[in-house]
């Protein structure tokens, strides 16, 4: 019966010869979505469609495309990051204690906050590689730790009145059409820039695709696993950080409270831009569209006006239920594709085993 | 006992046993955490009857630690299956908001009574717990049916439930002014605090059920090896859905204690943290979080031993905030001295110990 499916198949695929490449289906997915919300977003309120709208997304949502970024590359090499959240709050925390209640100069404090995160980031990957615990768990742990160091500073919000701090809060840059963006977002898409290098042109974005597609296949071709591993959490603790600068551009405070839950908007993020959770397939455009997608949703939110905030959470969980959903059943049917073409009998056994079993043993 | 010599070595080994077995170190914590409690502390052990009621700091720690011994049991089933729970602390605000919301926040005085609710007492427990059994299943259903990763699965829930919790309370901290609902989690019975019968009730049946059944037995072979227990003809994927549902309920009936110890439902506050305390306290009992065997007299004893080390902190007149970031420190050490690196280095070290003499 599946022979026939592909034979009748063959012919169809033949007539139309420019197809998709499936790599990038999830991705169409996700522009045909943003297109959708934005349009039915523009349809439905006055004054939504416009391009400072368009724009505000990225000044609303600079420090979570960074977060994001980095947590793409943890997802793409099978693991995850849960204490990205708890490391913004510690860099806005940090930099506001220091630059508040000590008096240092930001030019002193940016650089050593960005270090503290790639630090904290570097000592979960040394946790995760050489005492092979499983990433949630550390990145848990990691999670509560940072937030206990905020509290540890001060339990109350602190107030940044720093003129360097103020000024690049305030500061516009403007665009053609009477529009304008912030710093923040200019810090973004940099950064957006420089993962894409970092993804698909060096030799660390090879193998963290390799690792994430097969660990053990990784290491046997002799790709530096280990390294990779540890340098994939420094990277996202590095982002995470650089957020957390750019977070407190954005909210002028530091406060142990800033940016709650900000782990699952950032997995869903990843998650919505096509990028697969078990790790080797995705692109990092595709994330920086997935924020656009969670960004739409509290726009679309608070132009409604008489929907509480708390649905933005339930609705991003729904978001990132359902795109796991396809996911799963993208995954099923690419191996029900593969077991057509190769051997009978075999890849019946091999689903469960491939869902049941943990990715984190494959180094035991 | 005949001579000396195979006397010694009996409790020698007896000892090492000990030493080995699971409720080995948990104990050996909590009795440390106790001794420098009494160092510092002379009538810390002192128990005293008043009105009736038992009162004393270790009452005070088994009453305050029975919302995480009650999760911890659920949890450590779903750890045994080499799942993951985080949504429970989301789940504890979920009951709470339940019970609060039925009970109706309003104060009613009417001739001195206060005792007012919109609905029956327990209409409002059951109600509350089959919410959080539904929420249980929906985790359940994610992991075995849809084949999700347990932490995504349940970091959904984890963030989004709050988001439902305040929905439930309408955005609202709803205070409970139905003092019947109060006894929940205050009450008394023969001067010993009623949550803890809850603790020992869910543990006589978690325990039957487990131990005195096959099903302890199916539940690390799910975590051990599904495709292999699988085809041992162990219902795999429903083990695993019943495993969630139940963490699910011990959840709501945890939040039912909390929600009536502070007399309030708080949406935002309500749990908060619990996962990590929960977490904590399995391991520290000694399940391996990589599934298959696990105790559940040793997650009591994790459970006491954090609520012990919170006393302690709060005691010793370091600032509360530090706990986390102490507890955040012990899983890492913890979870660092269960990994397979670090057994195998101390496996190596016992074997060249042995092969020596």
């Amino acid at each position: 019966m599946a022979t026939e499916a592909t034979a009748r198949a063959a012919p169809a695929a033949a007539r139309r010869p420019p197809r998709l490449d499936p790599r990038l289906a999830p991705l169409a997915i996700t522009v045909a979505l943003l297109v959708l919300m934005f349009g039915a977003g523009s349809l439905a309120f006055d004054g939504f469609f416009s391009l400072q709208v368009f724009l505000n997304l990225f000044i609303d949502n600079a420090f979570l495309v960074i977060t994001a970024i980095g947590m793409t590359f943890v997802i793409l090499s099978g693991g995850i990051d849960l204490s990205v959240g708890s490391v913004i709050a510690l860099t806005t925390m940090v930099s506001a204690a220091l630059v508040e209640h000590h008096g240092w100069s930001p030019a002193v404090v940016i650089p050593l906050v960005l270090l503290m995160g790639a630090g904290l980031g570097w000592i979960q990957g040394l946790i995760i590689q050489r005492f092979e615990v499983q990433p949630f768990i550390v990145t848990l742990a990691g999670m509560f730790l940072a937030r206990g160091l905020c509290y540890l500073i001060s339990i109350n919000s602190i107030a940044i009145t720093n003129p360097f701090y103020t000024a690049v809060a305030s500061l516009r840059l403007p665009l053609p059409f009477d529009t304008s963006i912030t710093l923040n977002v200019i810090v973004a898409l940099a950064m957006a820039g420089v993962a894409v290098y970092l993804a698909h042109y060096t030799r660390f974005g090879r193998t963290v695709y390799a690792i994430g597609g097969n660990e053990q296949s990784a290491l046997l071709m002799g790709l530096p696993v280990g390294r990779t591993k540890i340098l994939i959490y420094t990277f996202s603790g590095f982002c995470s950080a650089l957020a957390g600068v750019v977070f407190t551009f954005y909210m002028l405070s530091g406060y142990g409270l800033h940016a709650q839950g900000l782990e699952m908007d950032a997995i869903a993020a990843v998650v919505v831009g096509g990028t697969l959770l078990t790790g080797g397939s995705g692109y990092v455009a595709g994330t920086v569209l997935g924020v656009l997608i969670t960004g739409t949703i509290q726009t679309l939110i608070m132009f409604q006006g008489s929907l509480s905030s708390w649905w933005t959470k339930i609705v991003i969980g729904l978001l990132l239920l359902v795109f796991c959903l396809l996911q799963r059943a993208f995954e099923r049917g690419s191996r029900r594709r593969a077991g057509a073409g190769g051997g009978q009998g075999q890849p019946r056994s091999a689903p469960p085993a491939a869902q049941g079993a943990p990715r984190a043993r494959v180094g035991a | 006992m005949s001579g000396p010599g195979p006397g010694e070595g009996r409790t020698a080994e007896r000892l090492r046993g000990l030493a080995r077995g699971r409720v080995f170190w948990p104990v050996v914590t909590l009795a440390l955490l106790l001794a420098y409690n009494l160092a510092t502390n002379p009538h810390f052990f002192s128990v005293t009857i008043r009105d009736g009621h038992l009162y004393g700091s270790l009452i005070d720690i088994l009453n305050r630690a029975s919302p995480l011994m009650i999760i911890v049991m659920g949890l450590t089933l779903v750890i045994a299956t080499h799942g993951i729970d985080i949504s429970v602390g989301a789940v504890v605000a979920i009951s709470g908001a339940v019970a609060a919301t039925l009970i109706g926040g309003q104060l009613v005085m009417s001739g001195g009574m206060q005792d007012v609710t919109r609905y029956p007492l327990p209409l409002v427990v059951i109600a509350a717990l089959a919410v959080s059994l539904l929420f249980g299943m929906w985790n359940g259903m994610l992991v075995s049916l849809v084949g999700m990763q347990p932490i995504i699965a349940t970091l959904i829930l984890l963030v989004a439930g709050r988001g439902v919790a305040q929905l439930i309370t309408s955005g609202q901290i709803i205070t409970i002014y139905y003092s019947p609902f109060y006894f929940i989690g205050n009450g008394f019975v023969a001067g010993i605090p009623f949550s803890l019968y809850i603790v020992a009730a869910v543990f006589a049946v978690v325990a039957l059920l487990a131990r005195r059944t096959a099903l302890g037995l199916f539940i690390e072979a799910v975590g051990l090896n599904p495709v292999a227990a699988r085809f041992t003809g162990v219902r795999a994927r429903s083990i695993t859905f019943w495993v969630y549902a139940v963490c699910g309920l011990c959840s709501g009936i945890a939040g039912l204690i909390v929600s009536s110890n502070v007399k309030s439902a708080d949406g935002n506050n309500a749990g908060l943290l619990f996962e990590l305390d929960a977490i904590l306290a399995v391991v520290l009992g000694g399940t391996s979080l990589s599934g298959g065997r696990f105790t559940l007299t040793g997650s009591l004893l994790g459970a006491l031993v954090i609520q012990t080390l919170t006393t302690t902190i709060y005691a010793a007149g370091v600032p509360p905030e530090v706990t986390l970031v102490v507890k955040a420190l012990v899983v890492f050490v913890v979870s660092i001295l269960q990994s397979d690196p670090v057994r195998r280095r101390i496996a190596a070290l016992g074997r060249a110990e042995e092969a020596a003499p």
